[in-house]
């Protein structure tokens, strides 16, 4: 079969010990059998990997920090794709995907297809409002609420009991045993990723995941559970398992069924000794351990693409138990003058 | 006592929980002692086929197999 040419453009390459999903997300599209893909990169950072994997990436751009705006970002993707003529677009940070899901009008103006959550999707499965998404759902959520000063630190004692989870309202999550403890993660996190901190209650239990691909109907078009087995100090899975978990699955079904998901999304839960699940973070795109998913025969980044570009689509029905995955670090050799031309052209 | 229906149990003796994603790995006799289960053998059975195949007496044998059995329940792999 003739492989359809398109061009797709993605971000998260800095694929470092806290990788970004786009090198995944890109090997599962150029595994595609029915896209004969060429891929550009969007960087923010000129030491992002992904940049110099030039078998895998075929032309790199820098691109503006989201906090520039809306505005900036589009004139910039305005100038790539008038080269470049991009068919679809997977943005894949979290703090990135607001100003995406706002410029998408725009975007499809040019001619450049995404498919993203909704603004209301988005905003209510924010960290802050987890518990009204568990209400709304019917789902089991630990209790938390959003801190916004260093006094409210000292009244958590009233809400929550040791440990407890400090949060990032985006990224970074620590164990806290103490006052004490929760004043420093507090002041580490929050001048990374701004107020509010997130308190969360501690659940005992099994950390398990699920990448998912949401059709924007109710209809889950592929989902596969993972269990980590080797975690970093950055709390990140070095290596994972596949999982044969129905009740798991079914959770993630009724997810997406009940907020009719649109894209990707990883669940984050934890079982209990009692079997329950408790749900302690919904992110809004594909992880950075999708490939697994990829492996165990979901390519959920192809099947992006192809509900992007608004092809039909069948849901994946079943995938490989027991399948691992291993995250390794690679040295990679450039020359200066690649980093030279990307910083003085901001393309490579 | 019944072996959880989604273990793997390979002949080297590695263990496999799908639902869990957890591995173990079992000595020789273990793992004869799990294939004689899947067989639907007795206590009695297992036991005596033990103390006629290897130097053991009654005592340790015994002390030996209920701990066996007492960690497979815990973690799941019989019910």
């Amino acid at each position: 079969m003739k492989r359809k040419k398109i061009t797709v453009a993605v971000t998260g390459l800095n694929n470092i010990d806290n990788p970004g999903p786009g090198i995944p997300v890109i090997r599962g599209i150029l595994e595609s059998k029915i896209f004969d893909a060429r891929i550009i990169g969007l960087a923010y950072e000129s030491l992002e990997p992904g940049i110099y994997m030039h078998e895998l990436v075929n032309k790199s751009y820098h691109i503006p920090y989201p906090t520039a705006g809306s505005d900036i970002l589009l004139k910039r993707l305005e100038y790539i794709n008038d080269i470049e003529k991009i068919d679809v677009l997977i943005p894949n940070f979290d703090a990135e995907l607001y100003t995406f899901m706002k410029a998408s009008a725009d975007l499809e103006k040019m001619g450049i297809k995404t498919f993203l959550p909704t603004l209301a999707q988005f905003e209510e499965r924010q960290k802050t409002l987890l518990p009204m998404f568990g209400k709304k759902y019917k789902i089991i959520v630990p209790h938390s609420r959003p801190i916004f000063s260093e006094k409210e630190i000292y009244e958590l004692s009233r809400d929550f009991t040791y440990p407890l989870l400090v949060k990032g309202k985006y990224y970074d999550a620590y164990i806290s045993y103490s006052t004490e403890q929760t004043k420093m993660y507090y002041y580490k996190i929050s001048g990374k990723w701004g107020l509010p901190i997130i308190i969360q209650e501690f659940v005992e239990g099994t950390e398990v995941n699920v990448v998912a691909l949401g059709d924007g109907n109710g209809n889950t078009i592929g989902a596969v559970p993972m269990r980590k087995q080797y975690i970093t100090d950055k709390g990140k899975a070095w290596s994972g398992i596949t999982l044969d978990d129905s009740s798991l699955l079914s959770l993630t079904k009724k997810i997406i069924k009940k907020s009719k998901w649109k894209g990707g999304i990883e669940l984050e839960m934890i079982k209990t000794k009692d079997n329950e699940y408790h749900l302690i973070e919904i992110n809004p795109r594909l992880p950075a351990w999708v490939y697994l998913a990829v492996g165990a025969g979901q390519n959920l980044p192809e099947a992006l693409v192809k509900l992007a570009l608004g092809m039909k689509i069948e849901p994946y029905k079943k995938f490989l138990k027991g399948k691992l995955f291993l995250r390794y670090s690679y040295d990679l050799i450039c020359d200066i003058s690649e980093f030279e031309k990307l910083t003085h052209y901001a393309e490579l | 006592m019944i072996i959880n229906k989604k273990i793997a149990v390979s002949e080297t003796g590695f263990i496999f929980n799908p639902a869990t994603g957890d591995s173990y790995s079992m000595n020789p006799i273990a793992t004869e002692i799990l294939e004689m289960l899947k067989k639907d053998m007795s206590e009695e059975e297992i036991k005596n086929f033990l103390l006629e195949k290897y130097d053991v007496n009654k005592s340790v044998l015994q002390k030996s197999y209920d701990e066996f059995i007492d960690t497979l329940i815990k973690l799941n792999i019989i019910e």
